[in-house]
């Protein structure tokens, strides 16, 4: 999403089936169908939102809430879930000085309505091999490239949709999805993960912790380093499509050391928390 | 449509009036980009300007030596971050275009590492666009677009392409690399233009 820059030399091939099979973005009226504390610091929300014409794996939305003097405050969250249907799954991780995340985190409850605006962004998504879904005329374009998703801290959550929707198709593509987090205690979907892990080949998951490890771990808890994310990646050898998303200090760092180890500028798609 | 949200009251309250609408004070310079940050050497560095009769070139040396504007404005995220009051140094494009002859009112920018935005010339001129080389006094970093980036403050900042390498005239409007991705086709932030 956002500020001037992107890494692509074939923008217009590369995104324009994607705005063809992304619907306009509106918006919504979302009533709050649940929420539960995913982490220490975060929360899953889930939204039922009236004309949700649906959305891809990495697409995100804008959250609008509005005090009784008409004060409205507006910020952008990444969206866990994908598909049809009107149901969307946020996690939103609380800032400290934060003004939206705090309510959604701390005080939104089932049954509050809010406004969103969505589904955004057409660059930073992953849809399932039309191939594999069985329509032959796929075949030609097919892009059989292995996926690599590196994720820091709440930076899963759009990549947690990909895996999931990955999984859900039942698409052939190898996942490897590459994931540092603070302790065992602050990983997001840590359930789905795993089962996405142990399923057959749906995605291998390799996790980096760099406060506190669980007991036994082979390595002490630290930052990710340019040797841990080579032999955690897929190699560049292998031409994978990677997506990396977190912090702009963790993804400046790794996109960097991606390029070092040869992978195509090109072919790394990054999306950067700001400082909002 | 705007109902209110239960249980919220907001809390910064930074309503200065320099914030247009649906946009949040920072204090530090969050960085968006699509793809890794492109490293270009000021030594290998060129500016380019491509109308229907050729191309203007400059490369650092002689774009440093152009006459140099000191700019204070106010920058506008479509993310709904601003930042006010920052400083930049750069070549106003009404320096640039002083020697451009063309008929054709549509731009498109183009960045080193493949980045597109497209502007309509008259949004460019009059002293509302530059290409700048310092932030805050300070060489221009390359996460914020360094060696140089476009600054059309007036427009939402993914229209100031960073890692600016030229400009290409188009005789009619054409989506850029955000603005096929969802963004607005121009992307003034006192009318919200967001999204397509």
């Amino acid at each position: 999403m956002s500020e001037a820059t992107a890494q692509t030399t074939a923008p217009a091939a590369a995104s324009a089936a994607a705005v063809l099979a992304v619907p306009r973005s509106g918006w919504h009226v979302a009533t709050v169908a649940s929420t539960r504390r995913e982490t220490p610091n975060a929360a899953r929300i889930e939204l039922e939102v009236d004309g949700w014409p649906g959305n891809a794996a990495g697409q995100h939305l804008d959250v609008r809430l509005t005090a009784p003097d008409g004060y409205t405050a507006t910020r952008s969250y990444s969206i866990a879930s994908s598909g049809t249907g009107t149901h969307v799954t946020l996690a939103v991780d609380k800032l400290p000085d934060g003004e939206v995340s705090p309510y959604l985190v701390d005080e939104v409850r089932a049954g509050d309505m809010l406004e969103v605006h969505g589904p955004l962004g057409a660059f930073f998504v992953w849809a399932p091999d039309a191939a594999a879904a069985g329509d032959p005329a796929a075949d030609a374009t097919r892009d059989t490239r292995p996926v690599q998703l590196i994720a820091g801290g709440s930076g899963v959550v759009p990549l947690f949709a990909m895996a999931a929707a990955h999984d859900a198709a039942e698409d052939p593509t190898p996942f490897r999805l590459l994931y540092s987090v603070r302790s065992p205690d602050d990983v997001y979907f840590a359930d789905a993960l795993r089962r996405l892990a142990a399923a057959s080949a749906s995605l291998q998951l390799d996790l980096v912790y760099t406060r506190r490890a669980p007991e036994g771990w082979p390595s002490p808890p630290a930052r990710i380093t340019r040797d841990v994310l080579e032999a955690a990646v897929i190699p560049a050898a292998e031409r994978p499509r990677v997506f990396v998303c977190g912090s702009t200090g963790f993804v400046e760092r790794v996109a960097d050391w991606l390029v070092e180890l040869g992978h195509d500028a090109r072919s790394i798609r990054t999306e950067r928390y700001g400082g909002t | 449509m705007s109902f209110i949200t239960r249980g919220f009251s907001g809390r910064d309250r930074e309503r200065d009036e320099r914030l247009p609408p649906g946009q949040t004070l920072v204090h530090d310079f969050p960085v968006l980009s699509a793809g890794p940050t492109p490293e270009v050497d000021t030594a290998e560095w060129e500016f380019t300007i491509r109308t229907e009769s050729g191309v203007h070139r400059w490369n650092w040396d002689e774009f440093t030596s152009l006459a140099i504007d000191d700019v204070d404005t106010d920058i506008h995220c479509v993310t709904h971050w601003s930042k006010l009051g920052t400083s930049w140094r750069g070549v106003s494009l009404d320096t640039l275009f002083e020697h451009v002859e063309t008929e054709q009112e549509y731009v498109m920018a183009h960045s080193y590492g493949g980045y597109t935005t497209n502007v309509p010339l008259d949004e460019l001129l009059d002293g509302k666009a530059w290409v700048a080389f310092e932030f805050d006094g300070e060489p221009l970093e390359a996460e914020h677009g360094g060696p140089a980036r476009l600054l059309v403050p007036h427009l939402y900042f993914w229209k100031s392409a960073k890692w600016v390498r030229g400009l290409v005239m188009m005789d009619q409007d054409e989506p850029g690399f955000w603005e096929q991705n969802g963004y607005h086709l121009h992307g003034d932030p006192w009318t919200e233009e967001r999204y397509w």
